[in-house]
């Protein structure tokens, strides 16, 4: 069981992966795929700024123009930002709290493979008719009027993924209440591990209305039902409001992980304990809450009245308090402290300035009135590209270049990396800095041209600029990670020197089951505590070295994301849907249709009988094994990585 | 020299933001040239909350480039050990009161404007005689194109919506079709045309469209509706009132107008025998399928965003569908290319206006 010395053909590798719970192979899966679809998303953004560089161009056409912005929006939000963030949950938080595993990890990887079905389904729209074409929100009257299957594909993938999604974050709010070493209590726990925490609950509550929301829908359009066709009784507006009430928090589940991600940055190249930890906790919890108040300020134009406007502006302006401790927690970590400028500690420098751009612009928009002008203009677009890039997108870069180290045992070259964050850095704002002037000079959004003239040429062409820029910044860091496949191993703990959490302690590479012995945390920044205190070995240890239980392997979560993916087609292709019906969308035959949907639903429900009555109480790893792989690893590591 | 360095930046970025702000865009469509009531007051929120963020940006950024420039390790040695201090309450209260005291500056003037604009108790006023006070407009948002119907005064147009400058015109707003969104961006803030509910709100026009480029306000669909989304646009005319009384009595009088299918003229001919059944030639004649025409020869533009021309016009009937993907139009009718041709020289000819 030795996780260096047994060679592993690449078959054998390819079967590690698909049956792996290790929630460190899950992390590069999450990683892999979630790069995967945010190159993809990134491509589309390249087409859609290609087409509005200049007024009237027809290098897009109309139809395919939608549906390319609503596959960049829907990949970037829920098949790139979320599951690389997922990446770095499953790499780190674990590590961070002294755990050998997540609490579920046949979940965790039933997880993934939701995620990826779901995510490969929506993708297969392209090829089978054209994708969706409704915008990343869907509402409820044009994507029930839209001919094809596109809006189908958006369902059925949504909603295959989105249960992913569900159970990866029950997992993590499970892992991280019931997993902390001995000494990690809650007042203990790194930041990134409270921001998993509170966004993973923001899961549990935020999802389930989007589940309902797409079933409707599912049903509407597949099936012949009548919740959002308002001829019949049905009401748009509801889909709205389900849309946001998920829409809304789904903003906040993505921006906190990353909040957690720089305050895990900060310190380390500051040299200097998180200013007002408690704050911290505090100012993410209360964002959390507030995020469920607020979903009503992207439907200040549907002509909910003044009261409800009111009331929302008001909630919205609310969440730039506790978001503005944060940002003053920030700076003051920096202030007094030591700061050494690498490459994530770059990432971090340029969050700060570009996230209160974005936050501010928010506040601007959560004055109703003033909203009424801005809302579906450029304004609306360049605020949320400042949040979501310059927020989280940055946050990722930055923490890919702060964790390789642990994740891959290898370092991303610093030289490239800082070539990449300025190209990236200075496209970034070339591009949506000027979207808030075209958004006030009545640019409205998703037009997939405009006519020359209007005042909006010269800023259009800027942006596109910027755009292309962006994409020069992405294929460097991509060329960086294959760079960084042929460099030295570092085998080695606590790379960046200043390491404060647990997962610094560690030394790469890192042996499946993390820590030989659970360690004992004696207080805020453990690690660092243990290193103010001269311990050359990093940890002091809660247990003597003994047996290791760890989970075994399934292919289960693989099968059973596949018959999700079978059903899908099943639904998808249904006779009963109103546009089957009208002829305006392919069909199957009835019989064709339900064995599908059976056949797929009842393969993903045998292998959770399967799953229940096959008792796996996982394995041992004896104590014996354990010194030995302990002395194995300090040989290949002391032989620089040669086997 | 802190003091010196921070009043400094203040009147380099206010005075960036004044020249931003008052020579971006033009005056037919930018919502930073507004002329009306409505826009003005969305403008000087803006301009508040502008003020504001400034400020917040600007002290953020203070503290932010001076910690930066302060501790780099270059500069305080590499040796050098912080403080590993835990935070500091006083400083978290600052932090917290004075963000709530700007919130609430700018959430008085918001709440106002709320509720002043959501105000539409005037419409259902009338006079002794139980005339309407205000001018009401209904709005049907229908794939890539508007109808305006002016239901006190019996008429009806489209695409070019005509109104009285100086006073508060309501709208009805609703779509017919899937969720469009109605923005006249230079006079003010938008608002949905929702299928299930009728929407209302008011604007206000006071500066007449004729010495503008062309001669009338851009308005936009800012609701995605489909592939010509970005085509849906409309004109808007502002009158003073006298011309807007004549222009009203103009398209009042053509009541009974038909094309007749028999006619001298091949256009008129053919435009009965091919686009009379969706197409009305007279403003008193209820909704139409299609646009109604009456007033198509002092239009602006043509679909919405053409040049206003014959051949544009003719361009247009010929093939719609490459114009405007995914409009309704489009295989309705047949015509050869003569025949499109002369239809599009009668369309000229349809004016209210001298």
């Amino acid at each position: 069981m030795s996780s260096v010395a047994k060679k592993k053909g690449f078959g054998g590798h390819i079967w590690d992966y698909l049956t792996t719970v290790d929630h460190k192979k899950i992390a590069i899966l999450y990683l892999a795929a979630g790069t995967l679809f945010f190159a993809i998303a990134g491509f589309e953004a390249l087409l859609i700024r290609v087409q509005l560089m200049i007024p009237n161009n027809d290098f897009i056409s109309a139809g395919l123009f939608n549906e390319l912005l609503t596959m960049h929006g829907t990949t970037m939000l829920f098949l790139a930002a979320t599951p690389l963030l997922f990446a770095f949950m499953n790499a780190i938080v674990p590590l961070q709290i002294g755990a050998r595993d997540v609490a579920f990890p046949f979940l965790n990887a039933l997880g993934f493979w939701l995620f990826f079905f779901g995510a490969v389904f929506l993708h297969l729209s392209f090829f089978l008719g054209g994708g969706p074409d409704a915008g990343w929100t869907s509402y409820a009257s044009l994507s029930l009027y839209s001919p094809g299957h596109g809006i189908d594909f958006y369902v059925l993938g949504l909603q295959i993924s989105g249960a992913g999604t569900l159970i990866s974050g029950i997992n993590f709010i499970v892992t991280i209440i019931t997993m902390r070493a001995p000494g990690m209590t809650f007042m203990r726990m790194p930041l990134f591990t409270w921001t998993s925490l509170v966004s993973s609950t923001l899961i549990l509550f935020a999802f389930p209305p989007l589940t309902v929301g797409l079933f409707l829908m599912l049903v509407d359009r597949m099936f012949g039902a009548n919740f959002f066709d308002h001829t019949m009784g049905g009401n748009t507006i509801i889909w709205e409001h389900l849309f946001w009430i998920f829409g809304h928090p789904e903003v906040y589940i993505l921006v906190l992980p990353a909040f957690g991600l720089f305050s895990e940055i900060i310190p380390v190249f500051a040299r200097k304990r998180l200013f007002g930890y408690s704050s911290m906790v505090f100012a993410t919890i209360l964002i959390g809450f507030l995020g469920f108040m607020v979903w009503a300020h992207h439907m200040f134009t549907t002509g909910l009245g003044a009261t409800a406007n009111a009331i929302f502006a008001v909630a919205t302006m609310a969440i730039a308090v506790p978001t503005g401790m944060k940002v003053f927690n920030w700076i003051l970590t920096i202030w007094g402290g030591s700061v050494k400028v690498t490459v994530p500690m770059l990432y971090a420098l340029g969050f700060i300035p570009s996230f209160v751009a974005g936050g501010v612009t928010g506040v601007m928009q959560a004055a109703a009135p003033l909203d009424y002008q801005l809302h579906d203009s450029y304004f609306i677009v360049a605020h949320f590209h400042y949040v979501i890039v310059g927020g989280i997108v940055t946050a990722l870069f930055g923490s890919a270049h702060f964790y390789w180290p642990i994740m891959f045992n290898r370092a991303l070259n610093e030289k490239l990396g800082v070539l990449t964050f300025w190209i990236f850095f200075i496209g970034f704002h070339l591009t949506f800095f000027v979207q808030h002037f075209l958004g006030l000079m009545g640019m409205p959004r998703r037009v997939f041209t405009y006519m020359a003239d209007q005042g909006w040429d010269t800023f259009n062409f800027i942006s596109s600029i910027g755009a292309l820029m962006m994409g020069v910044g992405v294929i460097l860091l991509v060329i960086n990670v294959l760079i960084s496949i042929k460099s030295a191993p570092l085998n080695r703990r606590d790379y960046w020197g200043d390491g404060r959490s647990l997962e610094w302690a560690l030394e790469t590479p890192l042996p499946f089951y993390n820590f030989k012995q659970t360690p004992l945390v004696r207080g805020y920044d453990p690690y660092w505590i243990e290193k103010e205190e001269g311990n050359k070995e990093g940890m002091v240890y809660a247990e003597p070295i003994g047996d290791i239980h760890m989970p075994n392997n399934s292919i289960l979560p693989f099968v059973m994301s596949i018959g999700t993916f079978v059903a899908a087609f099943g639904a998808l292709y249904s006779p009963w849907g109103d546009q089957a019906k009208a002829g305006t969308a392919e069909s199957v035959s009835p019989g064709l249709s339900l064995a599908l949907l059976i056949g797929g639903l009842g393969l993903t429900i045998v292998c959770m009988i399967i799953r229940s009555f096959k008792d796996d109480l996982g394995y041992h790893v004896h104590k014996e094994e354990v010194v030995q792989i302990e002395k194995e690893l300090a040989e290949y590591r002391a032989k620089g990585g040669k086997r | 020299m802190m003091k010196g360095l921070k009043k400094w930046r203040l009147f380099a970025l206010l005075s960036a933001l004044t020249v931003f702000l008052s020579a971006c865009g033009e005056e037919y469509i930018s919502t930073l040239k507004p002329s009306g009531p409505v826009g003005q007051e969305q403008l000087n929120i803006l301009i508040l909350s502008v003020i504001i963020m400034a400020l917040v940006v600007v002290v953020v950024s203070v503290i932010y480039l001076l910690a930066f420039i302060k501790f780099r390790r270059s500069k305080v040695g590499e040796d050098f050990m912080p403080k590993q201090v835990e935070g500091s309450h006083t400083l978290e209260v600052i932090w917290t009161v004075i963000p709530i005291v700007l919130l609430l500056i700018l959430a008085v003037p918001t709440l106002t404007a709320t509720y002043k604009f959501a105000d539409v108790a005037a419409m259902d006023q009338v006079d002794e005689e139980g005339n309407k006070n205000a001018l009401t407009v209904n709005v049907t948002a229908k794939l890539y194109w508007w109808e305006f119907e002016y239901p006190d005064l019996g008429i009806i147009t489209a695409q070019e919506l005509v109104v009285p400058t100086g006073e508060k015109v309501y709208f009805n707003l609703l779509a017919a079709d899937v969720k469009h969104s109605f923005w006249i961006p230079a006079v003010g803030g938008k608002m949905d045309t929702n299928v299930d509910n009728l929407n209302k709100f008011y604007l206000q026009f006071d500066e007449e469209s004729e010495g503008l480029k062309d001669g009338v306000f851009y308005g936009k669909c800012a609701e995605l509706c489909g592939p010509s989304h970005a085509l849906m646009d409309f004109k808007v005319k502002t009158l003073d009132p006298e011309a807007f009384d004549t222009w009203v009595a103009a398209m009042q009088a053509t009541e009974g107008n038909v094309a007749d299918q028999n006619s001298s003229d091949a256009g008129e001919a053919a435009f009965a025998n091919s686009c009379l059944g969706c197409h009305a030639v007279s403003a008193v004649s209820g909704a139409g399928v299609g646009p109604n025409l009456t007033a198509f020869g002092d239009r602006n533009r043509v679909a919405g965003f053409l040049e206003h021309t014959t051949e544009e016009t003719t361009n247009w009937i010929m093939d719609p569908e490459y114009y405007k993907p995914g409009n309704l139009m489009t295989g309705k009718y047949s015509v050869t290319e003569e025949e499109a041709q002369a239809i599009a020289e009668y369309l000229m000819t349809l004016s209210v206006e001298d």
